[in-house]
């Protein structure tokens, strides 16, 4: 008894310091990355590896979400008759919530591990040793820049996703209702406002700073060799996940006292 | 055979004739929690010399070198490198003073996601200015590569070339700058004994070809013999004996003979 309270209370602890040590991770980011010099051509690199690398998974991903949510959501609004109601239903759901989350955890999985093995192995093969003993700033030139990457990228590979899955619902919607693309797309930006992209667009800003400061901190701060390596990929992926999904939350919060003011 | 006493002390009374000490390094002190690595590490390294340092793994070798580098800060003690106090000094100037001391990692450290290019144009990224207005990088690299032998790995990558290659080009890189200190970690580990043999005749070549002072760490007795002008045997954090590897071997001390085992 007395050891799960223990082990509860180094859980808590450590929970606490590891927030604590992130905290101070992106502090430092923010003073790194608004004193120069600014390390412009390895920022472009990392756009064109977070940014166009996640293509082919954000499009198959975005595309399967809009078939497979029309698909499943036809046949309940059939029974209803209210199957005319399924472009401004399915434009809502997934610009506001779906496309943004979902997107942002698949960047998640690809991303942030990615960062973090990478990072890690630096790490761990004192490559980031290297770096500084050369006189660059390992700081700036691997975490800033990465983390600006994502936080660049995550929000445009967001609405590419939305405008596939939309793509998507509207081929369902075609062969199984008839409907034209016209009708379809003419509805869709019909019921969304402003008031549903721009919190959606926010909000992805703040999943890709997520991803890109976890894979950075995990990978950064790796130890133990090669194991640890693996489990700073594996707890990327698993804090930045969980991470959106805190960060939605409050999105959600905020965004439903701008709606009822 | 000599007792360790006389050769300690025949060694004192020639580095007190010798003012020419380019690092000196006193009572140095350094612990992880409560294993205490360095306990009182004294060494002095003159120009053009070739001191290599001794000790069995865990013994502070390379906590030591990295105090020496500025990649860790020692608890206590005083580091002090071409005059300067390599403890107290702010980042610009560390990283000024780093540009004067060459650095070979364990693991060569190059980065893996350049070409043999890119890793040895890295360090002129920050101390391009050292070299003029008119500096030739082009020149320069393949230069710095050919006095290992390996001008035509230039475009490589460096997963594309073996240990020995990889531990080569780590030496070119740290030979673009120039420098008047190289630092050697482990020089000779992880490879076979023909291209061990083969990167104990690089440093000798590159001693005289560049005039540089050279810190060896290494457990490699062969190594030793053949690069040493003076060593240093580290026991416990603390230098345990100190002369030429001739005066050493005949030492009647059982630690002492240990190494030479």
């Amino acid at each position: 008894m007395m050891l799960s309270e223990k082990s509860i209370g180094s859980l808590i602890s450590s929970f606490f310091k590891q927030i604590g040590a992130l905290t101070f991770f992106a502090g430092h980011f923010f003073k790194e990355a608004i004193q120069p010099p600014y390390e412009f051509n390895e920022l472009l690199k990392q756009c064109y590896s977070v940014g166009n690398r996640s293509l082919p998974l954000v499009s198959l991903t975005g595309f399967i979400i809009g078939l497979v949510l029309t698909l499943q959501t036809r046949p309940t609004l059939q029974e209803f008759g209210a199957v005319s109601w399924m472009p401004s239903m399915v434009g809502i759901s997934i610009v506001r919530e779906i496309g943004p989350v979902i997107i942002a955890l698949i960047c998640a999985g690809r991303v942030a591990s990615g960062i973090g093995a990478e990072l890690g192995s630096m790490r761990v093969t004192e490559q980031i040793d290297a770096m500084e003993v050369s006189g660059t700033n390992p700081f700036k030139f691997l975490v800033v820049t990465r983390i600006t990457a994502t936080t660049l990228m995550v929000p445009l590979l967001v609405i590419y996703g939305d405008v596939l899955a939309l793509y998507g619902s509207f081929l369902v919607e075609h062969f199984k209702g008839d409907v034209s693309a016209r009708l379809f797309f003419n509805q869709v930006f019909n019921a969304l406002n402003f008031s549903d992209l721009i919190p959606a667009v926010i909000k992805s800003v703040f999943f890709g700073f997520a991803i890109g400061l976890v894979g950075c901190f995990k990978g950064y701060y790796c130890e133990k060799g090669t194991v640890g390596v693996g489990l700073a990929a594996n707890t990327a992926v698993v804090m930045s996940s969980l991470l959106i999904f805190i960060l939605d939350f409050i999105a959600v919060i905020i965004s439903d006292i701008f709606y009822d003011l | 055979m000599k007792s360790l006493e006389n050769i300690q002390e025949q060694h004192k009374e020639e580095q007190l004739e010798t003012n020419d000490a380019i690092i000196i390094v006193e009572d140095l002190e350094k612990s992880f929690a409560s294993n205490h690595v360095l306990n009182g590490f004294n060494m002095k390294l003159f120009s053009g010399e070739n001191l290599v340092i001794m000790g069995k793994s865990g013994s502070g070798k390379s906590v030591m070198i990295k105090c020496l580098i500025g990649l860790m800060k020692p608890d206590r003690g005083v580091i002090n490198i071409m005059g300067k106090d390599i403890v107290h000094l702010d980042q610009s100037s560390l990283d000024e003073l780093r540009a004067d001391i060459g650095f070979l990692f364990q693991g060569s450290a190059l980065y893996d996601s350049m070409t043999v290019r890119e890793n040895l144009e890295f360090p002129l990224r920050r101390h391009r200015e050292r070299f003029g207005k008119n500096i030739e990088v082009d020149h320069m690299v393949l230069e710095a590569l050919e006095s290992v032998g390996l001008a035509h790995t230039v475009d490589l990558m460096p997963g594309e070339l073996s240990g020995g290659m990889q531990r080569r080009v780590a030496l070119a890189r740290t030979l673009i700058m120039k420098p008047k200190i190289i630092f050697y970690d482990e020089p000779t580990s992880g490879l076979d004994p023909i291209t061990s043999k083969e990167i104990i005749v690089l440093m000798k070549k590159i001693q005289q070809q560049y005039k540089t002072s050279a810190l060896i760490i290494t457990h490699d007795v062969d190594c030793a013999r053949v690069i040493s002008d003076r060593m240093i045997l580290l026991v416990d954090g603390v230098n345990y004996a100190e002369g030429t590897y001739q005066e050493l071997i005949k030492v009647d001390d059982p630690k002492v003979k240990a190494f030479f085992k």
